[in-house]
């Protein structure tokens, strides 16, 4: 495996994360291309399920990007996430995936460079810890395969 | 409520490790209420054991359903049709619903998923706290509402014991006296003379200690 | 001391019954029994010390550790010349182990028991066990009395040849809030208690307070009130009862002069004797109970130095 590429997939909510993607991308700042975003409403909206489908579709590494703590647009949906996404990586350890691979980040809107760092910090880490044993294309080889919904 | 507690994953692995296909049931009741065993546990719960087998190299299959009830047969009947190639029954109910469908459908291996641990209430979103003894002989009418037989952790009837400090139990600081919740309940109600009177034995043949108990109403058996 | 009215009649054959009705100040020790099956240290202890008090106390399954059992150590105690005082918690069995253990103790010579709830068992070495509590110490004090003044098991059957024990109890005079206290010990004695032995106190004043509502509310007339004192060996000691102990209240000043002693024994011994020379002039008060917890060998000179020597027959 000499280049392992790993594959990522970043939720980030409508009202920071995702700007923030919008602002790095007409910034003409790059991030990697392993990182899959899927836009949602608020970081609130991810379910325990959603982040466990994601690995068990094969992803990598799994972030959630949700507003800064006290300015999230509707109140308390990233605390919600925070506490959903510790509980998922329990699982994650007790799975034997390891919950290092799942993580939650908080940005604000106008953070375009510092989203493309967490981009470049993230597939970095997931890199050197190599494929998720789910992985069935890092097995495989070659094949590309959409994950999350 | 019924309140329970989930096993841990690899306990539950453990129970259906030669199984190829199991039926993940939630239950409707209690256990959706104190968020431990409804259809979204149901859902992590399967997604879980399919990585974990997954990364084992021994995949299994899973179906995941949730009974309104595993507590009345009605309900546990229509699960007949789910039991198709299912080697195992992992019910998330609490130990009656695992009973249940034990006993129904005595041809699969059914096997909890939850430590059924008290009946209880809920303090606050997140945190439940067990509030009854099932001693079978209520005197909440004497003790301005507190259970003593639940909340003390003696269960004593002529209250506080000496070890009792600050309104604190002496078991768990986190847990308050029950008898100076029920001093002060009944000094507020203007009630003290009730504890002024010995509390004679309690007569535990009324609870479990009784043997296992049943309740008929004999005007509505057919 | 008070002015005694006419000595009521005893109800049973307890020294201690005697010695208090006699207008005695009387002195109760302690002995904890081992964690074997070797009663030496009970058998020692009551042989060197059992003419400097007037019982022994044997603690039961204490802090929920298996020991030695407090009936089996109380016959040791018997039949090496001492006075014992079994103790019987509720925490291990229930209504018929008690009555069955009772009639047992009773005809083997024991004349005092003490009635209490027992430390719940998650403090003990066995936490795992189950919980018995079938009935609470106040019961247990009923049950005792009914079954020696109205012949009765607490099912109501009659017994042929009743026990009769003299009936103690304890309570927490540092314990808050200080009125459910006073009201807890008007039930015991209304329940029957004859004797009340204190937790262990360090604080004369909360005593003093708590001593002023009992004599406000006429309990110290109906019933023997003993102030219980611990001897303190080391500032660690000390320490650990103030910080430990649920319901425990050390004053500063204590721990002040414990750590600045040149000598933690000798200022332990002191302290005793000074809160025993002080808890005995207050009204009320009828005897002292030493608990010379891991220390058992200090009770002869704690005696002596308070005055309490000789005892009387």
């Amino acid at each position: 495996m000499s280049t392992f590429e790993p594959k990522i997939v970043a939720f980030c909510c409508y009202y920071c994360a995702y700007s923030a993607a919008d602002l790095a991308g007409s910034l003409r700042i790059q991030y990697p291309a392993n990182i899959r975003m899927i836009e949602i409403p608020c970081s609130g909206k991810i379910e325990h399920t959603l982040l466990l489908t994601a690995f068990e579709e094969g992803a990598d590494g799994v972030y959630v990007a949700g507003c800064m703590e006290g300015d999230c647009h509707y109140l308390k949906g990233n605390i919600r996430a925070r506490k959903r996404v510790e509980r998922v990586k329990k699982i994650l350890d007790e799975i034997g995936i390891g919950g290092e691979r799942l993580e939650m980040v908080n940005l604000s809107s106008s953070m375009g460079p510092r989203f493309a760092e967490v981009a470049r910090e993230i597939t970095e880490r997931i890199r050197l810890l190599g494929p998720s044993p789910l992985n069935r294309a890092a097995a495989v080889s070659g094949k590309e395969e959409d994950s999350g919904r | 409520m019924i309140v329970a507690e989930p096993k841990s994953l690899a306990e539950i692995a453990g129970y259906i490790k030669d199984a190829k296909k199991v039926l993940v049931m939630g239950c409707g009741g209690c256990v959706t209420v104190c968020l431990s065993g409804g259809q979204k546990e149901v859902d992590i719960l399967a997604v879980s054991l399919r990585m974990l087998r997954a990364k084992e190299g021994k995949p299994i299959e899973t179906v995941c359903e949730t009974l309104e009830r595993q507590c009345d047969k009605e309900y546990v009947e229509k699960m007949s049709t789910l039991l198709e190639g299912v080697d195992c029954v992992v019910s998330l109910a609490c130990g009656v619903g695992v009973q249940y469908l034990a006993e129904r459908y005595p041809e699969v291996l059914v096997v909890p998923a939850q430590n059924t641990k008290f009946i209880g209430g809920t303090t606050e979103h997140g945190i439940w706290e067990e509030r009854c003894g099932l001693c079978g002989e209520c005197i909440l009418a004497s003790t301005g509402g507190i259970c003593p037989i639940i909340r003390c952790s003696k269960s004593i009837l002529n209250g506080p014991c000496g070890g009792s400090s600050d309104g604190k139990c002496e078991v768990n600081p986190d847990t308050p006296c029950a008898w100076t919740l029920i001093y002060e309940q009944l000094k507020r109600q203007g009630r003290l003379a009730n504890l002024q009177e010995v509390f004679p034995v309690k007569d535990w043949s009324k609870s479990r200690d009784g043997g296992p108990r049943k309740y008929v109403r004999e005007d509505v058996l057919l | 001391m008070s002015e005694r009215e006419a000595t009521p009649e005893l109800t049973t054959e307890s020294k201690l019954e005697r010695l208090f009705s006699q207008g005695h100040f009387v002195v109760t020790s302690e002995i904890g029994p081992q964690k074997g099956a070797s009663a030496q240290n009970i058998i020692t202890h009551t042989r060197e010390s059992r003419q400097y008090c007037d019982g022994f106390n044997l603690t039961d399954n204490q802090s929920a550790v298996v020991r030695l059992s407090s009936i089996a150590a109380g016959i040791h105690v018997l039949q090496h010349g001492g006075t014992p005082i079994i103790q019987m918690t509720c925490r291990d069995r229930n209504r018929i182990a008690m009555q069955s253990d009772l009639l047992g103790a009773y005809s083997l010579g024991v004349r005092d028991v003490l009635c209490l709830s027992g430390d719940h068992q998650s403090f003990g070495n066995h936490p795992t066990a189950k919980n018995v509590y079938d009935i609470d110490s106040i019961q247990l004090i009923a049950l005792v009395k009914k079954m020696r003044d109205e012949k009765k098991l607490v099912n109501g059957e009659e017994i042929k040849h009743e026990p009769r024990f003299y009936i103690g109890a304890v309570e927490n005079p540092c314990g808050d809030p200080v009125e459910l206290r006073v009201m807890r010990l008007e039930k015991k004695v209304q329940a029957g208690a004859q004797f009340i032995q204190t937790q262990t106190i360090f604080d004369i004043k909360k005593f003093e307070h708590w001593m002023r509502l009992v004599r406000d509310a006429g309990i110290d007339r109906r019933v023997n009130i003993m102030a219980g004192v611990l001897p303190v060996k080391s500032l660690r000691a000390l320490k650990f009862m103030k910080e430990n102990v649920a319901g425990m209240s050390v004053p500063d000043e204590l721990i002040d002069r414990m750590s600045q002693a040149q000598d933690p024994q000798e200022e332990g011994k002191t302290i005793t004797v000074e809160l025993i020379e002080r808890l005995k002039k207050i009204d009320g008060v009828k005897g002292i109970h030493i608990m010379p917890v891991g220390w058992e060998a200090v009770l002869p000179e704690i005696v002596t130095r308070a005055g309490f020597l000789p005892r009387p027959e």
